[in-house]
């Protein structure tokens, strides 16, 4: 069965793809610095801390990690409001990518921190760093060079899952390729170039994050 | 062992014969070939389709597919499907015919056929009654829901003057859903719908701003089925003359048809 490609129809629109894209595009980047941020503190907070502390995040990380991300969107958005909470749909969206982000990389983040020898922290200890000098030098240094492709993986994924916010109505670029969809009912063509620029963007994430990679460990382990 | 064969042959020409007109891809008779009719329904936009307590399927539509399939003389599978996607289930033959509130529109007669109307409808925005809103005009600076793809959410983006947020929604619950929730106050949806949340939130009832559209309902199938249309046209002025469609706009409108309808 031969079907021929009506891209034409979706040429109209072709500012509709890129304003989708750009939010999209935004949207990752501010809630991957802020759920890496997140997730920093929440391992630091959770192999360093109190134990109280400890448990709180072990909390928030079992809460999320075992629940689907549309269902906390939707909670959020939909929710909150009902205990007086009422979020825009982009900052809805940005905190719970944030959210989410922040529980997976505080594990990834944890697992590295532990592989840290306890050696390296006592031998910071005793050339009288402080416990903050020893935690930013010592420990997360190396940590991240270790769990670093684990973390681009994850970045990725919750890239690739921002389309859900589609749901309720962040005009990213899934709400764009539904949009243009409903407005031509070209399917087929629509989502098959969304598809495509989710590729070419996940591709082009990965380059950057070697990349950025390459210069941050830069010197031999 | 003659007579068997004697009826084993009578079987298969009868199966033959009933099979021929399946070849010549004709969409009626591959229905009652098949004896069963696949018909496309709601089930997020009561009272034309929704869902039971008993997790049954019960609105206007689906007593529309029960009439038409008995009318045929076949069974009805219903098919539950979105604003979004019901013309491209039927477009994938994923249905047979689409009775699912549709509305009528030059777009969609581009890709698909229409029957004569079933039932009347009528979009318009809603909203609380705080909200000033008394022509398209007054919307600049305000910001409605509507779902994507549906008649008065088309209609919405051309009326709408600019400066007006639309927030659109990938279903008809969600919309609801974020009205209710007090994301936003104004929606656009139709005359059925602001009456089902009225009545479910009597807190928080929409009322009528302006109306977009009068847009009467019409089963929807695919172009070129010049035999499926003559019949559904026919079974649709029979169940009007003979007061099947007056007793279920009665039953889940709670209104008369229409004067003209």
């Amino acid at each position: 069965m031969i079907y021929h490609l009506q891209l034409g129809d979706l040429l109209p629109y072709w500012r509709v793809l890129l304003d989708g894209l750009i939010f999209t595009v935004v949207l990752t980047v501010v809630s991957t610095i802020a759920g890496v941020a997140v997730g920093t503190a929440g391992a630091s907070a959770r192999t360093f801390g109190p134990v109280w502390v400890g448990r709180c995040v072990v909390v928030y990380v079992e809460l999320i990690r075992n629940t689907p991300f549309i269902v906390q969107l939707f909670f959020i958005f939909f929710g909150l409001p009902a205990l007086g909470l009422k979020l825009s749909e982009t900052v809805a969206a940005f905190l719970a990518m944030t959210i989410n982000l922040g529980a997976y990389s505080t594990e990834i983040i944890r697992a590295g921190i532990e592989a840290v020898p306890k050696g390296h922290v006592e031998a910071g200890m005793s050339l009288a760093m402080s416990k903050w000098e020893v935690l930013r030098h010592v420990v997360l240094k190396q940590a991240f060079r270790k769990i670093y492709p684990a973390l681009s993986s994850q970045i990725i994924i919750v890239m690739l899952g921002s389309a859900v916010v589609s749901q309720i109505s962040a005009e990213d670029l899934t709400y764009a390729a539904n949009f243009i969809q409903s407005r031509t009912f070209r399917a087929f063509e629509v989502y098959l170039v969304a598809a495509v620029i989710y590729l070419l963007l996940a591709i082009a994430m990965r380059a950057l994050l070697r990349g950025l990679g390459r210069v941050l460990f830069r010197s031999a382990a | 062992m003659a007579r068997y064969v004697r009826i084993l042959s009578a079987l298969f020409a009868a199966a033959v014969l009933a099979s021929v007109p399946r070849a010549r891809a004709d969409e009626l008779a591959s229905i009652m070939a098949a004896k069963v009719i696949k018909v496309a329904v709601p089930q997020d936009f009561a009272p034309f389709g929704s869902v039971g307590l008993d997790m049954k399927p019960q609105g206007y539509d689906i007593d529309m597919a029960e009439l038409i399939a008995k009318a045929l003389g076949v069974k009805a599978e219903l098919i539950p499907v979105t604003t979004a996607n019901r013309i491209a289930y039927l477009q994938t033959h994923k249905a047979d015919i689409v009775i699912s509130s549709l509305g009528k529109t030059p777009e969609r007669e581009k890709v698909i056929d229409f029957s004569v109307p079933y039932a009347p409808f009528y979009s318009g925005v809603f909203g609380i009654k705080d909200i000033k809103v008394d022509k398209p005009a007054d919307l600049a600076g305000k910001t409605v829901g509507a779902t994507r793809g549906a008649i008065e959410e088309q209609a919405l983006t051309d009326l709408a003057p600019p400066g007006t947020t639309i927030k659109r929604f990938e279903d008809n619950n969600a919309t609801i859903a974020a009205f209710v929730s007090g994301q936003v106050d104004l929606v656009a949806t139709g005359n059925t719908a602001a009456a089902v949340i009225a009545e479910r939130n009597p807190q928080r009832a929409p009322a009528l701003k302006f109306v977009i559209k009068d847009s009467p309902c019409y089963v929807g199938f695919n172009k070129d089925e010049p035999a499926l249309k003559a019949k559904l046209d026919d079974i649709i002025a029979k169940a009007k003359a003979e007061g099947e469609l007056e007793k279920l706009s009665q039953k889940w409108l709670k209104a008369p048809l229409p004067p003209g309808f």
